[in-house]
């Protein structure tokens, strides 16, 4: 049977431009990107919707969602979110950072939002080290984990432990849903679009912040093959970051 | 039946949907590559398809399309 009579039951969503992405192989910052345009399309969000990008990978987020984007400085994004929601209730206000963003630089303007009960969504993109600017040691860096800053292993005498964000995020009393999932298999993904559409829902119901830690992988930093690194995103990485849903509205 | 379509040029050969795929109807072909330098990811035509989408679902760079 030609390709032309079957059913498609997979195919790009709507919200996803056909721009290819600039990631490294096996990064899953793409796979997030496509989560975000299904879980757009699923709210029928995309005339609304305004993105807001950190620093990191995922700055040219711009190039491959066909929503509104607005750059912000350096882990500023939920500071920036704030005063277009504000300016905007009308509109879908959705960040997406990286962990050297928003668990570095921008953790206070992360608290500060979520203590404000700002209705904003946050994508966090966890893969545990600072990937575009050559992969130095990030807060969320594990413990012996090499990196270019630390090229012994992170010491957490001196270095400092992984600060888990979703956990610390979900203490606040502004914060609708904080929940933390992984994208190293087709199980963990099936969650992850679950959780992404409560974060989304959190806001569509004004109920407050919502944020989604998506662990994820970066092969060229962590100096290992995409096998190799989803294998350590699996075995490593989840013992210090546990998933699950820290706060549900 | 199910079949997979490549697309091709955003495809950088990760290998994750090899991996994902019971039937093992993809390999990568070591033969070809597409203009960014890489392997792509192929589907083998005399294997059964269940049409399950797993390699979608797992591709991070929405390289493939799935019909059944």
């Amino acid at each position: 049977m030609s390709i032309a009579a079957k059913k498609r039951v997979f195919a790009s969503p709507a919200s996803l431009t056909d721009n290819k992405f600039h990631f490294c192989p096996g990064c899953h910052h793409g796979l997030v990107h496509r989560l975000a345009a299904e879980t757009i399309d699923y709210y029928d969000l995309s005339s609304k919707a305004i993105g807001v990008i950190g620093v990191g990978c995922g700055v040219f987020l711009y190039d491959y969602l066909a929503i509104d984007c607005c750059e912000s400085p350096h882990g500023r994004a939920p500071a920036v979110a704030t005063g277009i929601k504000r300016s905007n209730p009308d509109s879908f206000v959705v960040t997406y950072q990286g962990d050297g963003d928003l668990a570095a630089i921008g953790t206070s303007e992360i608290i500060h939002a979520a203590n404000r009960q700002e209705s904003i969504t946050i994508i966090f993109v966890n893969n545990s080290v600072y990937g575009m600017t050559g992969g130095q040691m990030a807060p969320t860096t594990l413990p012996g984990q090499k990196t270019t800053t630390t090229p012994a292993g992170r010491q957490p005498v001196g270095d400092g432990y992984p600060i888990n964000v979703a956990e610390l995020i979900s203490t606040l009393k502004g914060t609708a849903f904080a929940a933390r999932v992984a994208c190293h298999s087709h199980t963990h993904i099936r969650t992850a679009r679950k959780a992404m559409r409560r974060a989304f829902q959190a806001q569509i119901e004004k109920r407050g912040l919502g944020l989604i830690e998506l662990l994820s992988a970066c092969p060229t930093n962590w100096r290992m093959t995409p096998q190799q690194s989803v294998r350590r995103l699996e075995a490593e990485m989840i013992n210090t970051f546990p998933l699950g849903t820290y706060k549900d509205f | 039946m199910g079949r997979v379509a490549v697309k091709e040029e955003r495809c950088k050969g990760c290998g994750y949907c090899l991996e994902v795929c019971k039937e093992g109807n993809l390999y990568l072909d070591s033969t070809r590559r597409n203009r960014s330098g890489y392997s792509v990811a192929t589907f083998s035509e005399d294997k059964v398809c269940s049409g399950c989408a797993l390699c979608a679902e797992i591709c991070p760079d929405v390289a493939l399309e799935v019909y059944r």
